[in-house]
């Protein structure tokens, strides 16, 4: 069952940037796209850890800031030649708020 | 008996509804309407029409007295029903109450007011009925100033009615761009252009802080400190839901009152529709799927069996002048793809975004003509794979001959434009073409086809190809990144010729193929409009690298390091007590002092970053810069105060260059050196600039490198005179500010300019040198600030926090 946690206001995050949120097994990265969106990746990259919530946002693509790999927050997937995965979480803006999806979370998995 | 029906809520929704239920069964209910506008229906959409001055209210009344008493509908306007009891059946208002056997609300929505100091003075409106556009009417705004608040469809159009009455009019608003939930940044771009062009102020990314004044308002003031005056203010930054009537009632509502299929409340004898309403979780803020409810509203309240489907509604804004259409869902996304079309000549901006070949959003903007035919191909989820080499083009180039670009190009007459900016048309090309241009530089060359913006090369490499057939083969440029075609040297020159000044109007007008660019063109982009346009261009923080946007230099495990400035390489026992404070406070797992004579603190989580600046700042500290592309450092040797060889004041040089230049941005890292004599013990030949001083005076060389090529600087200039020398280094900065490509280091730049270019200009043309200083002085001006202490103030340290944490809860 997903269930959608509040995890603050759209606002606190910038446009084209993201903000953490952290849970027992790792950063969680939550990403605002430009038209507004959200999506949730971990914020680790496959590749060798970057922080990708310090990428740079472009459509729905993060760029890491260590080597310039790129992701399509969608699916988590590396674009191009590379090759690599990061997992994602369902997220979504409701009345100005960013939802998390619970599941995802330690807490519930640990339980 | 005929059943009563009470309505609460005079609007488009009930009005439509009425219209419908009269239709086909007249006799079935009494009705009773109350409203609590002194007034019934009318067309609220056309206020805007009424606040210019187009139409008067008469013009836009939907029913009127007589209508009402045709079809025998109690009128109780002006009376707000405050209260439902649902037990009897019966609503009441101040004054009286009405029993119901079927009760519909129908009560729209309310402005949204933001909480801000000054919100309740006399001359802060909001725009949602006939008194609001009175308001503004009766302001007689005519010659004065007025500030809107709130940049969506609403806001624009309060604005543009107001400009119309000779108001001047600002519009604050908090997003990037206008509209942002219609348009993409391209289309708000040229929006904002419009407005601009009638005389409309507009300031994005602006949070509004307190309306000013003491007995009605007088000004607002924004989070940036701008003020602008105001002797009306309109807020129109969103609406919510009117549901309080029925909360009151215990009818299920979330964000609206909950409905079903059937428009039927919780409550098996109450409906509602319009804006109150929330059905599968959607709220709706147009008339369209209104409408539609209106119909399946009357429909239920005969009997029959009717179910409310939402489709996707298209965008038009009422403004006269500004045409642009929206529709579905034109955000980026995986597996979709964007066909994009871009006119800068006539303004126009075109973008379809498709999936599994069938349109899902459409954009337009300039020339909306053929949104209803996209919108139509939208809505039935029409195929489009067999017209997508031409569907851009629209209708009018469907149907018939093979979809084939080249066959439209073929097709177009010899007279037909080409390049907009020069006006050459397609016989021009072929002519030249014909006369022995092959080369797109020879066309370039000798018609001045594509010369300009250079957004038509496409266009005229078509009409080159089609001229030549199989001997064309266009040149492949070396452009910026996959997102145009243009190359660096052609965006910089463009955003000075075009007096381009923003990101989305470099994209706009220079025709870019991505929506919003990539990691790489962004970045580049920022920089060359802020070295372009320094008091005017707005830094864009997220087109940043992570190193500049937070101010520390990010290491492989994703802490960063600080490096606080030290002048020259110069420090006190009180700055070194204070770093040596911040290591201890903040664990610092290495201190170290680094090859440019700076101390290194190594190890600081992001969440540190703020809190240590905060106290270094107070130690009188600032920000290194020792991770962007601007000034680093300036390294020092101890000079003629303390070495027996030194023959200058190397120190107090490097100390004076180093407080000059610290701030500025520049395309790549900049490294200085200062000698006291020629056994360099700052190293300063393989510096971007290195100063070596001799008896004479100073020898200054530039365009070294001790990176992944070592290379000896080469000789700039000599001269006797500190001023001097300072002078030529601070013009030979701004020289190379203004022309080097992003990411080129001086040594590259230098090479593809020539050094004899350079000292042209910064050594032999003292004007010109004069005017470079005055240039980087003026950006130095906004730009020299630091860092440091705007992001450690209270409100901004709460940012760079995690937002939430589940590593707590999950503890207990
Ligand atoms: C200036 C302006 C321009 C617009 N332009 C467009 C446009 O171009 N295209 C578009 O699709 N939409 C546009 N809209 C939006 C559109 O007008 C609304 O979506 C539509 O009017 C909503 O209809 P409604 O019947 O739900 O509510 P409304 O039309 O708002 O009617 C609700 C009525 O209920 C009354 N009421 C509220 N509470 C009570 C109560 N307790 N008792 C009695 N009466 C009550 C209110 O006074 C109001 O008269 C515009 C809106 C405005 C304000
Ligand atoms: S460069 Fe010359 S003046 Fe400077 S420290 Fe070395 S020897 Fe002394
Ligand atoms: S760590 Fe992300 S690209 Fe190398």
């Amino acid at each position: 069952m997903t269930q959608f946690v509040d995890i603050g206001a759209l606002e606190d995050i910038p446009v084209q940037g993201a903000r953490l949120v952290r849970t027992a097994q790792g950063c969680i990265a939550v990403f605002r796209t430009a038209d507004d969106r959200v999506f949730a990746l971990d914020d680790r990259c496959p590749h060798k850890g970057g922080p990708l919530s310090e990428g740079i946002v472009h459509g729905t693509s993060v760029t890491c800031p260590l080597h310039n790999w790129v992701f399509d927050m969608n699916t988590g997937a590396a674009q191009g030649a590379d090759d690599g995965q990061v997992g994602t979480y369902p997220a979504r803006v409701e009345g100005g708020r960013v939802l998390l999806d619970a599941s995802a979370l330690p807490r519930h998995s640990a339980a | 008996m005929k059943k009563k029906l009470v309505i609460i809520g005079a609007g488009m929704a009930s009005g439509r509804m009425l219209e419908h239920l009269f239709d086909a069964a007249p006799d079935l209910y009494d009705v009773t309407l109350f409203n609590e506008e002194p007034r019934g229906n009318y067309n609220r959409l056309m206020l805007s029409p009424v606040l210019s001055g187009e139409k008067t209210y008469e013009e836009i009344v939907t029913h009127d007295a007589g209508w009402y008493e045709t079809h025998g509908v109690t009128c109780r306007f002006g009376e707000p029903v405050v209260r439902i009891d649902r037990e009897a059946k019966v609503v009441h208002t101040n004054y009286r109450s009405a029993e119901y056997d079927a009760l519909v609300i129908a009560t729209g929505s309310a402005p949204f007011i933001i909480p801000v100091v000054g919100k309740e003075l006399p001359g802060v409106v909001t725009y949602r009925d006939l008194e609001d556009t009175h308001a503004m009417i009766d302001a007689g705004i005519a010659g004065k100033d007025a500030v809107v608040i709130g940049g969506g469809l609403l806001g624009l159009e309060a604005a543009a009615g107001m400009a119309a009455r000779g108001a001047s009019v600002t519009v604050i608003h908090l997003m990037d761009h206008l509209m942002e939930r219609q348009l993409d940044p391209a289309a708000g771009y040229l929006l904002k252009k419009d407005l601009e062009s009638r005389g409309i102020k507009v300031h994005c990314k602006g949070a509004t802080k307190a309306i000013l004044g003491h007995e009605r308002a007088e000004a607002v003031l924004l989070e940036d400190g701008t003020v602008y005056p105001a002797d009306l203010v309109c807020m129109a930054v969103g609406i919510r839901p009117e549901t309080r009537i029925a909360v009151d009632a215990k009818l299920e509502v979330e964000r609206g009152i909950t409905v079903d299929d059937s428009m039927r409340t919780t409550d098996p004898s109450i409906f509602a529709l319009g804006e109150c309403v929330e059905h599968r979780q959607q709220l709706f803020g147009l008339v369209a799927p209104l409408y539609d409810q209106a119909r399946v509203l009357a429909q239920t309240l005969q009997g029959e069996a009717a179910e409310f489907r939402p489709v996707q509604t298209a965008t038009k804004l009422k403004v006269t002048g500004c045409d642009l259409f929206s529709a579905g869902d034109f955000a980026d996304g995986e597996g979709r793809e964007d066909i994009v079309f871009r006119d800068p000549g006539r303004g126009i901006y075109k973008r379809l975004v498709l999936k599994d070949n069938r349109i899902i959003g459409i954009v337009m903007y300039g020339d909306t003509a053929d949104g209803n035919w996209f919108y139509g191909l939208l809505k039935d989820g029409t195929d489009v794979s067999e017209m997508r080499d031409t569907l851009i083009f629209g209708p009018a180039f469907q149907g018939g001959g093979a979809p084939d670009p080249m066959a439209a190009v073929a097709a177009l007459p010899p007279e037909a434009e080409i390049c907009g900016c020069n006006g050459i048309c397609k016989g021009q090309i072929v002519e030249a073409v014909q006369g022995g241009a092959t080369s797109l530089d020879a066309v370039r060359a000798q018609t001045k086809a594509s010369g300009s913006c250079g957004t038509c090369t496409g266009l005229v490499e078509q009409v080159m190809q089609f001229t030549l057939g199989d001997d064309f083969t266009a040149a492949a440029p070396a452009c910026m990144c996959g997102c145009t075609d243009h190359s660096h040297e052609d965006v910089r020159r463009l955003i000075k010729s075009m007096g381009l000044k923003s990101i989305p109007a470099v994209m706009q007008e220079l025709g870019w193929k991505t929506p919003g660019g990539c990691h790489s063109c962004r970045p580049a982009l920022n920089f060359y409009l802020l070295a372009e346009w320094p008091t005017e261009y707005r830094d864009d923080r997220q087109s940043r690298f992570v190193n500049e946007r937070n101010h520390a230099n990010i290491q492989k495990d994703g802490t960063y390091s600080v490096v606080p400035r030290m002048w020259g390489g110069v420090t006190t026992p009180a700055e070194l007590r204070a770093i040596a404070d911040a290591a201890d406070k903040y664990d610092v797992p290495m201190v170290k002092v680094t090859g440019g004579q700076r101390i290194d603190l190594l190890g600081v989580s992001k969440e540190d970053l703020p809190h240590m600046w905060a106290d270094l700042n107070e130690a009188g500290l600032v920000s290194g810069h020792a991770y962007s592309k601007g000034l680093r450092t300036v390294k020092t040797c101890v000079g003629k105060d303390f070495c027996r060889f030194g023959t200058q004041d190397s120190t107090g040089l490097g100390i004076r260059l180093e407080k000059l230049l610290w701030g500025s941005w520049t395309p790549h890292k900049v490294k200085l050196g200062v000698s006291g004599c020629p056994r360099n013990c700052a190293e300063a030949t393989c510096k971007d600039v290195g100063v070596v001083c001799v008896d004479s005076g100073y020898n200054i060389s530039v365009a070294g490198a001790a990176g992944m090529e070592v290379k000896e600087t080469e000789h700039l200039a000599s001269t006797p005179s500190e001023d001097e020398a300072v002078e030529i280094i601070t013009a030979f900065i701004q020289l190379y500010r203004e022309n080097a490509k992003y990411l080129d280091r001086p040594y590259k730049w230098v090479a593809k300019v020539g050094l004899d270019w350079v000292i042209e200009r910064v050594v032999d043309d003292l004007a010109g040198r004069q005017a470079l200083v005055e240039r980087f002085e003026l950006s130095q001006s906004v730009y020299r600030k630091d860092p440091w202490a705007a992001h450690s103030t209270d409100r901004e340290r709460a940012k760079w926090a995690p937002m939430a944490d589940f590593t707590l809860e999950a503890a207990e």
